[in-house]
């Protein structure tokens, strides 16, 4: 690392523009504090507001349904037929709280401790700790509206443990956590959309957000079945539109999952923070073929009792059951003893990597690394393994061909979620004022890597317990002051970029189809922005990406017109704001020179091969500035301030 | 493990829109990976049609794990998905939830709750919302759905207090949208959640005593 890089990196620093805006106290008493100081919104003035909320997963159901409980007048928008099929559905495992139900040590502060320590010290230690204070609120308001948790035979609600942490502290619903709390949040939204408070838009998608006199008014939205372009203006607007992982195009995300909304809204002035953390979850099943469309992930509470091992010896073609212990490698195991199969994410992952790399890869591609529940078998007996994993064990085995029972899963990392995201200050608001940005959008509470079951409960958080708190805040001010209606010019030129856009895909009349852009884009992310990053393979990638997107632009083919269904059409809008969210992604690395979670540079790792941070130059947030050009955004800075928690190397051994 | 690879041979229903005429059109997918799903088979196939310059095959998917309940397809007469327009929305928004305000809610331990119960009600809760039932049924019937959902609710000790205005409301619901159930179970063998008609029954008898006991409580009045 040479001095001028360092200076590079501070110098365009301008923090100014980013202020955090956690209350001024000690950390566990922040959002008291913010509770007992901010502006409040009379219940009878709150039916003067209306609130945009973009997207309904566990962010957006939950600060729909609670907004309009509160009483302000709410459109959720989603681009589905329904809300229910937000992604937040397919989370597997379980969510996080400190409860301490299992009297095994656990607190908030622990909770925070641990959520701070796995997100390598990147995550703002404020929103950290609202978010384990609120996390036993969240288990609550799940049980209190039937979210039916795993029970113990007493009635009591049941936990288990998950990576990164040494406690008991993940609530679960069978292998399917995910689908139960986004129906409960669906549930209380559908209450109110049933009542009449929130109004639904589906098959609807955000093509601009519109900001007016500096504040976000509103936005612009495509009708999917009749490719309508319409506004919408509000007093506020909440972007709940979840992570960029599909950026790889090969990832466990579903295959409508994109940035677009994140995205229009960076090009608005929104800063978008961190886009090099992305975390390549450790447990999905290899690829096995090129015509692959995505990656399926078995839950990481599967780590809980199987062991993941390789043969010892490169090139064994021997069959699992073939291969002696003494011939085995339980890799993580042996390298991180106190954690073994439970260690974090981006580490676990890394060490899948390497074993795969060293010839020691198993399966027909090579491409994997065993998942064996033959000990947990043995020591549980089949029928308590098949009560708690048994729909993985079943999806594994329609998915790979294989019975868990029998052989050993094949397991190996994949984009899974994206830590970065839309920068919000202490109230979850970006840098465009009355702009929000909630759940697995934002940057704020996973820092370098996100532990596991705590997705579902960062998305819940925001929409239960933090922005029904915090946009009354800004919305206090605003009482009957007129705000800009649809008729404006700006939510008028809106619309004609919108129109001209999808006018300028169906024009180009090339010979690729979006998605053969989209799994080109991808190969180069995930060679030179994946698991490991160099910055010679940043550079290539940099160079790559433009000559790739310009080809885009000349060369895409969008079959049909832009006034009916066209799925095509809409993969081309996606497509293209991934290129320039690759861009971005890559430049960040590239910045950061260091390695932190799930940001690995080989440049920067100590003799054992472990993560090298570099706190005296990277201990802060990149939120990066639209420009016009991703390649030429500029690069502000958040210094994270460690009060509460001592900086300190990441250790699981 | 080895690779096969087939030719397949796929005769699709195309239609411009859903008041366009429809007509089947055939399609040959040439050395595909027995590795592909049926829906990589038909990314292939799309990528085909867009390099010829002809119209992708239009079809709603999303997850592809099972989960979400987007799919949209009937292939060989096997509902996968997709018939239920937004009737499956409003039938939960008039009743499908328990009323409970952000904020109030007291200590989740409060409430102990049999293990038998919690994994029953998980059983009705398992379902994605795909609409196959619907697809399946004869008369076109959304009683396994709506049954799916009062049985999730009406067994848990925080259903009971809305148990009755619940089912009345849903079941009503339903009735404008969907046909009528006679029992033919077409439903059960359709879902990919094997939810069973267990469900039905119990919505049917809830329904039953509604009828009685919202009568009753409007008597009162």
């Amino acid at each position: 690392m040479t001095t001028d890089v360092i200076t590079s990196a501070m110098t365009d620093a301008s923090s100014a523009k980013l202020a955090g805006k956690s209350p001024i106290a000690a950390v566990p008493e922040m959002w008291e504090t913010f509770k007992s100081d901010m502006k409040l919104v009379n219940p009878n003035n709150k039916r003067k507001f209306k609130v945009i909320v973009v997207g309904t997963g566990l962010a957006g159901a939950s600060a729909a349904a609670t907004l309009a409980e509160l009483g302000y007048q709410v459109d959720a928008f989603t681009f589905h037929d329904s809300p229910r099929r937000a992604h937040s559905i397919a989370a597997q495992g379980g969510i996080n709280a400190a409860k301490n139900y299992k009297g095994d040590g656990d607190s908030v502060h622990r909770l925070f401790y641990d959520t701070i320590k796995g997100g390598d010290f990147r995550a703002r230690e404020s929103n950290v700790h609202r978010l384990a204070e609120v996390s036993v609120d969240i288990i609550d308001q799940m049980v209190a509206q039937g979210v039916p948790f795993a029970r113990e035979y007493g009635g009591l609600l049941d936990n288990r443990s998950f990576g990164g942490a040494q406690v008991s502290r993940t609530f679960y619903a069978r292998g399917q956590t995910g689908q139960q709390l986004l129906i409960g949040a669906y549930q209380q939204m559908a209450r109110q959309i049933g009542l009449g408070t929130v109004r639904l838009f589906n098959r609807c998608e955000l093509v601009d957000t519109v900001v007016i006199d500096g504040r976000c008014a509103g936005i612009v939205t495509r009708d999917l079945v009749t490719g309508h372009v319409q506004s919408h203006a509000a007093h506020a607007v909440v972007l709940c539109t979840g992570g960029y992982g599909n950026v790889f195009f090969l990832s466990t995300n579903a295959m409508m999952c994109n940035v677009t909304a994140a995205w229009r809204a960076h090009q608005r002035g929104a800063f978008f923070a961190n886009p090099c953390y992305t975390q390549i979850h450790p447990t999905c099943i290899p690829q096995a073929d090129d015509t692959q469309s995505k990656l399926t992930l078995m839950s990481e509470s599967l780590r809980n009792d199987g062991r993941v091992w390789v043969p010892a010896q490169a090139g064994d073609e021997r069959s699992a059951a073939d291969i002696p212990e003494g011939e085995r490698d339980y890799y993580l195991e042996r390298l991180y003893p106190s954690f073994g199969n439970l260690a974090p994410r981006d580490i676990s992952s890394r060490a899948a990597k390497r074993a795969v790399d060293s010839g020691r890869g198993v399966g027909p591609l090579k491409n994997g690394v065993f998942l064996d529940f033959s000990d947990a078998v043995a020591r549980l007996g089949k029928e308590v393994v098949q009560e708690r994993y048994g729909n993985l064990f079943e999806m594994y085995e329609r998915i790979a061909g294989e019975d868990p029972y029998a052989v050993p899963m094949r397991i190996y990392p994949a984009s899974h979620y994206t830590m970065g995201g839309l920068w919000v200050d202490y109230e979850l608001m970006t840098t465009v004022p009355g702009l929000y940005c909630a759940g697995e959008a934002n940057f704020s509470d996973h820092g370098a890597n996100r532990l596991g079951a705590s997705a579902l409960m960062q998305g819940l958080s925001d929409g239960y317990f933090v922005l029904p708190y915090t946009i009354g805040n800004y919305l206090a001010p605003m009482l009957n002051k007129p705000t800009p209606g649809v008729d404006h010019p700006q939510f008028k030129a809106a619309e004609a970029e919108a129109r001209q856009r999808f006018q300028g895909y169906l024009d180009i009349n090339g010979t690729r189809s979006p998605d053969w852009f989209h799994r080109e884009l991808g190969k180069i992310i995930w060679n030179h922005c994946g698991m490991e990053r160099t910055e010679q393979g940043l550079e290539q990638a940099l160079t790559e990406l433009p000559a790739l997107y310009a080809e885009f632009q000349k060369d895409l083919r969008v079959t049909g017109d832009g006034s009916s269904l066209n799925q095509t059409l809409e993969k081309a809008g996606r497509v293209d704001d991934f290129f320039q969210l690759g861009m971005l992604m890559c430049r960040d690395a590239l910045e950061r020179r260091e390695s932190c979670g799930g940001h690995f540079r080989s440049e920067f790792q100590d003799d054992e091969g472990e993560a090298k941070r570099d706190d005296e130059h990277f201990a802060h947030v990149a939120a990066w500035e639209w420009t016009g050009d991703p390649m030429r955004a500029t690069r502000n800075v958040e210094p994270l301030d460690f009060t509460t928690v001592h900086l300190a190397t990441r250790s699981y051994k | 493990m080895s690779r096969h690879l087939s030719d397949i041979k796929l005769k699709i229903w195309r239609q411009a829109g859903p008041e366009a005429a429809g007509r089947f059109e055939s399609y040959l997918v040439a050395s595909i990976s027995d590795e592909a799903s049926f829906l990589e088979l038909l990314d292939v196939l799309n990528e085909q049609l867009i390099s010829e310059g002809r119209e992708p095959v239009v079809f709603d998917h999303d997850c592809r794990e099972g989960i979400c309940g987007t799919c949209s397809l009937m292939i060989d007469g096997q509902a996968h998905g997709p018939q239920r327009g937004t009737g499956f929305d409003r039938i939960v928004e008039s009743g499908g939830y328990i009323t409970a305000d952000t904020g109030g809610a007291p200590d989740a331990n409060l409430i102990p709750i049999p293990k038998p119960v919690a994994e029953a009600a998980m059983d009705a809760a398992a379902c994605i919302g795909c609409g196959a039932c619907v697809a399946a049924c004869p008369n076109g019937a959304a009683n396994l759905f709506t049954a799916a959902k009062v049985a999730h609710l009406n067994l848990l000790p925080q259903g009971q207090a809305e148990r009755f205005k619940r089912v009345e409301a849903m079941v009503e619901t339903m009735d404008q949208y969907f046909g009528s159930c006679t029992n033919h179970g077409e439903c059960e063998a359709a879902c990919p959640k094997e939810i069973s008609i267990d469900v039905i029954a119990l919505m049917n008898q809830d329904y039953r005593k509604a009828k009685f006991k919202n009568r009753k409580t409007l008597s009162r009045r």
